[in-house]
């Protein structure tokens, strides 16, 4: 693991965080939409809390999205749950909102399991050859070897 | 009734959120790594790229439908059932579709994480 790919594990951590944070903050000066009038729902993207959460939403999908391109799924969804303990600290912070005990508890969890996944290999090794092999992905790195 | 629906729509978006991540992190493999890439060429060819894999898109449509999937299931129950039911179960079960379908390696500190972060999300959103 490179300090580059540690940096696109942040952002996606960071970016998943300020985005959920940005559109909840939108979608509460918009007030609640009926099913009946779900077209509302349309609109709401013109809220400039909602726009921006979007576009912080559509940076997090960037970095995902390269994350997955050389490491694993099940690497980078718990390496990348620490943006819940990110919404904890906003909540407790900057919303001013109480962090029960429990609220607590899960955070260890959280930042246990991210611990826990950090400390192994990103990548499955048989699958890193194909993650490498870039442009020349369709011919097989190992005879034999998956694609 | 209403409890089946919610329960119901909760099950979509576990399905669609997991489906749409195995197939994006299917695409992303079969494209290989993007900082790789994007040195050796330009940024509009490794986007082609990606979007030329049949993967792509289909997980796209795949983490839409689990999106409107929530957005139903929240206007049938609380956020706080929804939230961290529908968070958890998908942890696991991308564990359980990544070993299956992806052939990762799932090992005991994997699945040990996918665990302590369901359950600290289930905890830390109740």
């Amino acid at each position: 693991m490179t300090f580059r790919k540690y940096l696109v594990l942040g952002g996606i951590t960071l970016f998943a965080a300020l985005g959920d944070s940005l559109l909840s903050h939108g979608m509460k000066e918009v007030g609640s939409i009926s099913l009946n009038h779900w077209s509302s729902v349309l609109t709401a993207v013109f809220n400039p809390w909602v726009a921006l959460g979007i576009v912080f939403l559509l940076f997090f999908f960037v970095s995902y999205t390269t994350a997955l391109s050389w490491a694993d799924l099940t690497y980078v969804l718990p390496a990348s749950s620490l943006g819940y303990v990110l919404l904890a600290v906003i909540a407790r912070f900057w919303l001013h909102e109480q962090i029960t005990p429990m609220r607590w508890f899960g955070i260890l969890l959280i930042s246990s399991g991210v611990g826990f996944v950090t400390q192994g290999p990103a990548l499955t090794p048989q699958a890193q050859h194909s993650a490498t092999a870039g442009f020349k992905e369709s011919e097989p790195a190992l005879p034999g070897a998956r694609q | 009734m209403k409890h089946a629906y919610t329960w119901g729509a909760i099950a979509v978006v576990v399905l669609a959120s997991t489906t749409g991540d195995i197939l994006l992190a299917r695409a992303m493999k079969q494209v290989g790594d993007v900082g790789e890439l994007w040195r050796r060429t330009c940024l509009w060819t490794v986007a082609s790229r990606i979007l030329r894999t049949p993967s792509f898109p289909l997980g796209v449509v795949m983490m839409a439908v689990g999106f409107y999937s929530l957005l139903f299931a929240l206007s049938w129950a609380d956020v706080s059932l929804v939230g961290p039911a529908s968070a958890s179960l998908t942890f696991v079960a991308n564990a359980a579709a990544a070993r299956f379908f992806l052939h990762e390696r799932v090992d005991h500190r994997r699945w040990t994480a996918a665990l302590f972060v369901a359950a600290g999300v289930a905890l830390l959103a109740g």
